[in-house]
């Protein structure tokens, strides 16, 4: 492996381009994700879904799936009465008892000796609805007399068997609100010498992870649960288990296999999960249920749809002076976290550029559409698509470049912004610099506007878009922290047992890096331990960018106790004292010559097998110094920020509307890059599905219904599609970051969608505010057909 | 509760017997009946490439493929190019050049790449992206991965 060797030279890994350490066994197909796994016994499920929109459920009749041979079970909500509800704001059952929100909502289950069987016996399950009027969209769940998709109280038995309301029922379809502001929105309008206004459309998209969802649940003889499941949330998803259980959440454990991608979708429980449970815990044999791909596009999460108005002002010496922003977003049938993405939202249009005056209102809308989850980026690439727009338009109005106007307004380091957040290590403006400058953004932009007139229906156009996003973590949570326990055993062999969860981002490698680095030995005397409730310690979970930064912290501190403890015996075996020693290629040196002096296996056996018998094992638990944000969303909830800026250079066909992505130029501030190959993979990939958002993917979703749950009809990007990409680091050593990295794993997807309305812009004088830029929306766009998006007015 | 249908073929060098419905797809019977789980389930409508397997010297969507036409072929799948030098390149360069990242559609580009280097030992890199379009991957953004292919074909020479 490159890493040992590059260690036998006694050079640092930092920054180094060091393969994923468990990329043998995945290019091999040797790895077993959840779908590969296959416990004796096991009994497969299967769930049935609402054949309707909107109704009142007025009967269900499972006795023929019953009867059927191969079938254990069939469940509805009637088999598990003391089900509790799910969700960030409980409004949602597992199995739903009296009526269906949402063509996704769970109705039955079957477990049986194989999928087919299961399938056979869903479709001899008679369910009669009564149907009720579709609220389809945000506009007409907002209007006066729309039909209520949570009206009623939800109502399940509490711990004492007692009816308790777990969810109130609305006078109206607002599932959540956000507001906030700082300084005067009145004062700011009246400094401006030019404001600007549009309205924005944000369209539905989803993960499409490689992997489809899946679980499997078992209990034991003494009623502990086991599951093996792709959350990226293990120890919260403990804690919310038992509680639907009613059990101890000392008696479950998670093992997460390896994960076929999350990009945010397994941070919340899903109805499927707790359904495999009951099955479990009624026929007393392992359930394994998974979905089919069609199953996944239907009644997986989504990025929600944001409608957002947004007003902007600045003067006439290009400082901004005031941002306006409403916004509605759909919620679909069930609050998951899509609703609380304003939280994120806010930073960007609060403070990715100095704007003294602003105030945000936002509203998520009940409809019965499919609910709303968190995806990569967190809001971030709804209100980075808005913010850059106007960027680009008051620049415009006032007759500034756009990159200077950029640089007018860039935040700067030492800055505490108005919300709190304070940015200790900024490269913004060397992000903005940088990009711009190995794009020759400057140069193109001319180039392309003097040629919006010359005949040719090929256009050529460049946009920046630039992004504000978490990079130390989000202390949305009680603690944000993470936990490692290390052991080195008698020949040296250190393993790393993290509390972060690993989901194709590369952390194990990182994490090893992080501890070799301190403990002076090879990547390959580390094995990574990450998988196992029971054997790792807490971490908060896998989001927010927050795993290289805080679990990288939190095994540093464990390696620097093991290291303390190691030198501490050379010291003491030496007659020395410890600070003039060192670890390095396997060996204690002395610090000061170099000279080895004993090989750190050699010192740890003498430890081991002496009179004093120890061992070498050491814990840490890291907590970020962050803040939970109060009422008004103010405090620094994050201990780093992370920074990038995007040029993307495009052509767009004016004949048929397709837009092409040519080249993505990147610079973004990471920090430090820790792992070269794995900070690559994770910009390119992010590029990759912002080029998707921008240009490819759109779920459309008619009445409440999906109308293309297929690659298919659903375009992920594919290899002849992807642009060049140049990525530049920015390499700020943020004073808190593990040897000064900051997280990065969101950051790349955020700006792309936002760089090519720019660009579409640049390249044809038309200011395009809806997504996606598909051929058939540019072609409209281009030829004043389409209807711009329109704010609502019931609002 | 189906009728099962006898099969001989050739499975990654090795003579095998099975039984399987008719129904069922090549998928199927490689995961579920032979517990080869390497070839991966992505979307059972030969969209994403995850399934790619090898049949008489053709790359093909498992999933497309009924397990009772796989009589008398012969089969190679992820598990059957264990030790053959062109795919042993290939996951080399997979892993070095970072082009795996949660790794679920990996065995699948393996699968279509050692197809595609038998075909064209140094394929450009336009042909390259086209002999992959048919893989869907939604972590790494291809680049990684055809700088992967075209590092194998280099290192084979």
């Amino acid at each position: 492996m490159a890493g040992a060797e590059e260690t036998k030279t006694n050079d640092s890994l930092i920054g180094k381009r060091i393969p994923k350490m468990d990329a043998p066994e995945k290019a091999s197909g040797k790895t077993r994700y959840v779908h590969d796994i296959n416990l004796p016994g096991q009994l497969h499920a299967k769930i049935l879904r609402s054949s309707q929109v909107h109704a009142k459920i007025v009967s269900i009749d499972t006795s023929a799936a019953r009867a059927l041979p191969g079938v254990h079970a069939v469940i509805t909500g009637a088999d598990v009465p003391w089900q509790r509800p799910i969700g960030v704001a409980k409004d949602h059952l597992p199995l739903k008892t009296d009526r269906v929100r949402s063509p996704r909502d769970e109705i039955a289950a079957v477990a049986a000796e194989s999928e087919e069987i299961a399938a056979a016996a869903l479709k001899l399950i008679k369910v009669v609805y009564e149907p009720l009027p579709i609220v389809a969209t945000s506009e007409e769940s907002l209007k006066s007399g729309a039909t209520l998709v949570h009206g009623d109280d939800l109502i399940v038995p509490g711990p004492d068997g007692k009816p308790q309301v777990v969810h109130k029922g609305s006078k109206d379809n607002v599932a959540m609100t956000f507001d906030y502001g700082q300084g005067d929105i009145a004062k700011g309008e009246a400094d401006s010498d030019t404001v600007v206004e549009d309205v924005f459309w944000l369209h539905y998209v989803t993960h499409c992870c490689m992997g489809v969802s899946g679980v499997l649940a078992e209990f034991d003889a003494q009623e502990n649960l086991l599951l093996y499941s792709n959350t990226q949330v293990p120890f919260l998803h403990k804690r919310e288990f038992a509680e639907l259980m009613g059990m101890d959440p000392g008696r479950i454990r998670i093992i997460q296999p390896p994960i076929g991608g999350g990009f945010g979708s397994k941070l919340d429980i899903y109805p499927f999960e707790p359904i495999a449970i009951y099955l479990a815990k009624i026929t007393r044999r392992p359930i394994k249920l998974v979905f089919t791909r069609e199953e996944e596009f239907a009644a997986s999460p989504t990025r929600q749809p944001v409608l957002l108005k947004m007003r902007s002002g600045c003067n006439k010496d290009g400082k901004l002076t005031f941002r306006d922003v409403e916004t509605v977003h759909d919620n679909g049938a069930y609050t998951s976290w899509g609703a609380t993405t304003p939280f994120v939202m806010m930073q960007t249009i609060s403070s990715l550029y100095r704007v003294p005056n602003c105030r945000y209102r936002t509203r998520a809308i009940y409809t019965n559409n499919p609910y709303a989850g968190s995806f990569r980026g967190y809001g971030n690439l709804q209100a980075t698509f808005a913010v850059e727009a106007h960027m680009d338009k008051l620049a415009e109005a006032i007759g500034k470049d756009p990159l200077e106007f950029r640089l007018d307004n860039a935040q700067e380091p030492g800055e505490v912004t108005p919300q709190g957040m304070h940015f200790k290590s900024c490269g913004f403006k060397n992000c903005l610099k940088t990009a711009a400058e190995h794009s020759d953004y400057q140069e193109k932009f001319r180039t392309s506007i003097s040629k919006w007139n010359n005949g040719n229906p090929i256009k050529r156009g460049v946009g920046m878009a630039s992004m504000l996003h978490v990079g130390g973590g989000a202390k949305i949570y009680q603690s944000d922290g993470c936990g490692t326990i290390i052991k080195i055993d008698d020949f040296a062999h250190v393993t790393l047992i993290t509390g972060a969860s690993e989901i194709g981002q590369g952390s194990e490698t990182v994490l090893a890096q992080l501890a070799c680095e301190e403990l002076g030995l090879p990547l390959s005397a580390v094995t990574v331990v990450n998988s196992d409730t029971d054997i790792k310690p807490w971490d908060v979970g896998v989001h927010a960018s927050r795993t290289t930064f805080i679990a990288g912290n939190s095994a540093i501190g464990a390696a620097r106790k093991a290291k303390a403890k190691i030198l501490a015996t050379a010291a003491a075996k030496f007659n020395v004292e410890p600070d003039t020693l060192n670890l390095r290629a396997g060996c204690v040196i002395e610090k000061a010559s170099g000279k080895k002096l004993i090989e750190i296996d050699k010192l740890i056996r003498s430890l081991h097998f002496s009179d004093k018998a120890e061992l070498v094992m050491t814990t840490h638990y890291y907590e970020p110094p962050s803040q939970k944000q109060d009422k008004a969303f103010r405090g620094d909830v994050s201990a780093a920020y992370a920074w990038a800026t995007q040029v993307v250079e495009i052509e767009v066909d004016t004949d048929t509307g397709i837009v092409k992505l040519l080249k993505v130029t990147g610079a973004h501030d990471v920090g430090r890059v820790i792992n070269r190959l794995g900070i690559e993979g994770q910009i390119e990939g992010g590029v990759v599905m912002g080029q998707g958002y921008a240009l490819t993917e759109n779920l459309i979703v008619e009445n409440g219904v999906v109308r293309n749950p297929n690659f298919r009809d659903y375009k992920l990007v594919t290899a002849p599609e992807i642009p060049e990409i140049d990525i530049s680091f920015i390499e700020t050593m943020d004073g808190e970051g593990p040897q000064g990295a900051k997280g990065v794993g969101e950051a790349p997807a955020i700006c792309v969608a936002a760089a090519v309305a720019n660009a579409i812009y640049n390249a044809t004088g038309v200011r395009i505010t809806a997504l996606p830029f598909t051929p058939e929306n540019v072609y409209r766009a281009l030829r004043s057909n389409a209807q711009p998006p329109t704010w609502i007015a019931a609002a | 509760m189906s009728v099962s249908i006898d099969i001989s073929f050739k499975l990654n060098g090795v003579n095998v017997r099975t039984k399987v419905t008719p129904g069922m797809s090549a998928l199927e019977m490689l995961r579920d009946e032979l517990q080869l789980t390497g070839t991966k389930y992505g979307c059972g409508e030969g969209e994403c490439g995850a399934c790619t397997i090898n049949v008489d010297g053709q790359s093909l969507n498992s999933c497309l493929l009924f397990a009772a036409d796989c009589d008398g072929r012969e089969i190679v799948t992820i598990e059957g190019l264990a030790t053959d030098a062109r795919a042993e390149a290939l996951k080399k360069s997979f892993v070095n050049s970072g082009a795996v990242q949660c790794g679920f559609c990996t065995p699948g580009f393996v699968v279509q790449a050692w197809h595609m280097l038998g075909k064209t030992q140094h394929p450009t890199p336009d042909q390259i992206r086209r002999g992959i379009e048919g893989n869907l991957c939604r972590c790494t953004g291809y680049k990684k991965i055809v700088e992967a292919i075209a590092d194998a074909g280099a290192l084979l020479s």
